[in-house]
Order: C-alpha cells, then structure tokens, then sequence
C-alpha cells in the first residue's frame, strides 16, 4: 500500500535501535491504517507493539523511517492533539476528580468552562458513568478507571485514538464488558483506533485488521483482514469465522516465533500446519 | 456496572462524635500518666531537683503565666520565622534541582550527606553570625534544620511521577513548565506535607536548642535553663511544657493545613 495523504497513521520504513543495551526493538516497519479502521497489533512482549504506539504518538522518536499521522508528521500531529491516548494503566491524576480528570485536556486546549462541563457531561454518559463526578480515582474500581480513562481520551475528539493494553490489567468478564463498549463507541464517534493487546481473541474481536508482530527484532510477521459482520456483538464470538480468524492470527504468531528461533521444537508442527 | 460505595459522609455531629470516641483511650493513658507521676513524687518523696510533681508543674504554669506567655511567643516566632524561611528556599531549591536534573544529580550526595550532620552543633556559629540576642540567629539555626529534609522530600516527590503521566501530558502537547505545574507539583503535595510535618519539630528544637547557648532573657530556651541553673525546677519543666505545647500545636496546624488542600489524598480521609 502506497503512503497517501489521506491515511490516519503512515508507517514507512520505521527502525528503532535501543542505544542502551543496543536492542533493535522495532525492524523496517511499513504499515498504513485508514481512516475508520480499527487496527490491533499483536506479538509476544517485546515485540515492540508499545514502542511502535509511542513512535506513532510521538513520545518516542524513531531510529529510523517516517511517521506520519493525519498527513502531517508525528511531532506536528502531536503538538496539534490530533491523537487520544489510553495506556494499561488508567493514569488518572489522584488530585483530580472524575470530571477534572476528563476536562483536563479540554483545560489544555484552552476550551471554555461551560463547554468543557457540557462535554464532560457527554463523556460521562458515553462511559456510563454519570453519577461519579465528584468521586476521586481511589474511590473507583479498576473498570471504571479505565473507563474514565477512555473518556478522557474522547473528549476532545481526536480523529485518532491510540491504545496500549488498555483492558490487560482487568478480569476476563469486565474486559469483554469494556471490549462490546470501546467497540460501541468507536462506531458512535467514527474514529480511527490502533490498538495493542497480547490477546488473540480480543483482536479478532475487536479488529478490522490484526497485524501480528514478531520479537526480537520487531517485525511484521503478517496481517489479518477480519471478515466479520459490523456491528460486532457477543454473538461475533459464536460467529464460524470467528474461530478461523484467531487461528490465523495463532498461527501467524507461531511462524513469527518459528522465524525467531527455527531450532526450536515447535518447528515441525509449524510445518505440519503450513500443510493444511 | 460494579457497584462503588458513596463518598464517606456523615453529619459533622457524627464524625466529632466518632472522633471523640477514638480519642478516649489516649486521653485516659494521659490522665492516668500524670496521676501516677504525681503519686510516685508524692510517695517515694522524690526530690524537686530530679522530678517536680505535675501539680507544682501546674501551680507554676499559672504563677509564671506572664512570663512564660511572653517567653512562648518569643521562641515561637522565631521558630516560625525559621520554618518559614527554610522551608520556602528548600521548595525553590528543589524545584530548581528537579527542573534541571544534572545539576540535582550533582548536589544530591552533598544534600544528603547535610541531612545526616548535627546541624544544630552550628549555633554557637549562626548565634555570632546574626547575634546571640538577635532573632535573626535562632531563626538561621531553625531555618538551616528544616532546610534538608524538606528539599529531599520535595524533590522526591517532583521527580518520582510514573513515566506515563508525563507521557499522557506530552500527549496533550504540554510542554516542561505545564507538566510541572499540572502533575509534578501536586504529586508533590503528600511528600512536601510529610517534610513539613517533620519540619515544625525541628524548627523548634532549632530555636530551643539556639537559645540554650546564648539568648535574650524572653526566650523559652534561656528561661530552661536559667531556672535549671538556678534550681527552680518548677519553673524550668513549665517553660519546657510550653515549648511541647507549642510544638504539638504548630504540628497540628501543618496537619490541618494538609487535610484542607489534600482533601482528594485517601490518607487524609479518616474513614
């Protein structure tokens, strides 16, 4: 795929080298997401899945290569707060409530209070959480923080929202609970996600596409197209086709590791399943 | 959706109330101290040198009220002047040492090895710098005392922000001085309390303590040990009553002041 204006993020070519330890994180990356699209990325831990998030959002400065994000460059799309940021942790600033937590890239916009409550208003009811302004972070279980989290990251309706794990610290029925959710929303605001999980089942669920990444070095051992009906409901995981895309995903992730480390035992199953 | 308690409410009734409650046992373990000192005087015939009995602790108090009231608000003053002072150049010190790391890394053994040195073995010096009958030479002392720990723990706390909370304010195209005054400072709040808690202590040993060597006749300090000198030992354990009462008073001001604009902190909610 070609590097066009119109894409949401534009990958080209991108390398990260560590300096310290001198490990080469991330290896000739090229990917494009659309705009609308929701993309996962996937791979084993220090596949450099989280290193890429941050390359994109500009929090990491590249080796190598060119970011691109809305057509301009990372750094410029980062200064225009083009993009909303989720990370596994909910982050929210203790001394804040709810609202506060919510309203403060608003604040730092520069938007007016009255606007920015009438948002927070509409925040909170996307994320179900109405009720729970004044409550401060401790005083939430760990669902609804992420929650707050996410709003935070709507509110000032970035075009693009990037998402590091956002649901790895939460119990399996809260997640899914969270999953049917973002999935709601991203519908709702037509956003662009990139999200990164350690979870096939998640991806597939969740995804448009999956890029399945290999470790050391990060590269892209392959993409998934997910043929799934939108919208996406409980029911998507009963779906036939469903089962077929996490093997595909699983096994793209077997061949990256095969790449990785081709003296291992799980060679001939690879190769037994290449045959299929 | 999970199901959250409300926020801890309560009439202020009930929560002075329950406060009162909590307090019954330490207020009983005070009463019963004072009363057993005053029968161990009273029937081991203790001698006033070594104990006086709280009785004519208290008798004293009330004679000497004048003198000691006088004397209270003179050390006091400077003990707050000294706390003020010290505090203030510690926080500015340390927010100079956080924004420019290097130089903080470079300072950081001096400042800690400071913190380990009897400071107070420096009056004699600050009283002949500023004056042994001056103020000004006991507030150096207090303000020198309070100076290193408060710095420490204001650094500690301006630096030990979890990287992602200045990831997501970079996120928001927030530049160094706005991640200071948005997350670095209030995530500094709990940390600069905790100095200033330690601080009011210190700052009035420094006056205290500053007074012991040389001091005009008003101080509390010179009033401790005068009377010791001159065997009034009534006089010499009320001027030291004094001086607790107005160290525990300064400490539970600091300890309100924290609860006002650390409201949100849950160390600061009882329930």
């Amino acid at each position: 795929m070609s590097t066009t204006a119109s894409s949401a993020v534009s990958v080209t070519d991108l390398s990260k080298r560590f300096e310290r330890g001198d490990v080469l994180a991330l290896d000739r990356i090229d990917l494009e997401v659309q705009p609308g699209e929701f993309v996962s990325l996937i791979g084993p831990s220090g596949c450099g899945k989280s290193t890429l998030l941050r390359i994109i959002g500009d929090l990491i400065r590249p080796s190598e290569g060119d970011v691109l994000v809305n057509g301009k460059s990372a750094h410029q799309a980062r200064l225009d707060r083009d993009y909303g940021i989720v990370f596994q942790d909910a982050v929210l600033y203790d001394w804040r409530t709810v609202v506060k937590n919510i309203a403060l890239p608003l604040e730092m916009a520069g938007w007016d209070k009255q606007r920015r409550e009438a948002r927070v208003r509409e925040m909170l009811e996307l994320v179900e959480l109405s009720g729970f302004e004044k409550h401060h972070p401790w005083q939430l279980s760990g669902g609804m923080q992420q929650r707050v989290s996410i709003a935070r990251a709507l509110s000032f309706s970035p075009a693009l929202l990037l998402m590091d794990e956002p649901f790895g610290a939460l119990d399996e029925m809260t997640r899914e609970r969270m999953n049917n959710e973002l999935l709601r929303i991203w519908q709702e605001t037509r956003s662009t996600v990139v999200f990164v999980t350690h979870s096939i089942a998640e991806s597939v669920f969740l995804s448009t596409r999956v890029v399945v990444m290999s470790a050391r070095p990060g590269r892209i051992a392959g993409i998934v197209e997910i043929d799934l009906p939108q919208p996406r409901s409980p029911e998507t995981r009963e779906h036939p086709r469903f089962a077929e895309h996490i093997t595909q995903v699983r096994r793209l992730l077997r061949k990256g590791h095969a790449l990785d480390a081709p003296e291992e035992d799980e060679t001939p199953l690879y190769v037994a399943e290449e045959g299929l | 959706m999970s199901v959250v308690a409300p926020l801890p409410r309560g009439t202020l009734g009930a929560r002075v109330g329950r406060g009162a409650v909590d307090w019954i046992p330490a207020a009983a373990v005070l009463v019963l101290g004072i009363l057993a000192w005053e029968g161990i005087v009273r029937g081991l015939d203790i001698q006033r040198f070594l104990l006086p009995a709280p009785s004519a602790i208290i008798d004293t108090l009330w004679e000497q009220r004048e003198l000691l009231q006088a004397a209270g608000i003179y050390t006091f003053s400077e003990a707050l002047g000294g706390f003020a002072i010290g505090c203030t150049l510690a926080v500015l010190a340390a927010i100079v040492l956080a924004r420019f790391r290097s130089f903080g890394r470079a300072l950081m053994p001096f400042a800690i090895a400071a913190n380990a040195v009897p400071i107070i073995a420096f009056a004699p010096i600050t009283n002949q710098w500023f004056g042994p009958l001056e103020k000004t030479s006991k507030m150096a002392i207090a303000a020198i005392l309070v100076f290193f720990p408060v710095m420490v723990n204001t650094l500690r706390g301006l630096t030990s922000v979890r990287p992602p909370q200045i990831e997501l304010m970079r996120s928001y195209a927030a530049g160094e001085v706005e991640i200071f005054r948005r997350v670095r400072i209030p995530n500094s709040l709990p940390y600069v309390f905790s100095a200033l808690k330690v601080a009011t202590v210190l700052a009035m040993i420094g006056a205290v303590v500053g007074e012991y060597f040389l001091s005009s006749q008003e101080a509390l300090g010179f009033q401790i040990r005068n009377s010791a000198a001159l065997f009034q030992f009534e006089l010499a354990w009320a001027a030291i009553t004094v001086a607790s009462v107005l160290g525990i008073l300064f400490y539970l001001a600091v300890v309100l002041v924290e609860r006002l604009t650390m409201s949100w902190h849950p160390s600061t909610r009882a329930d």
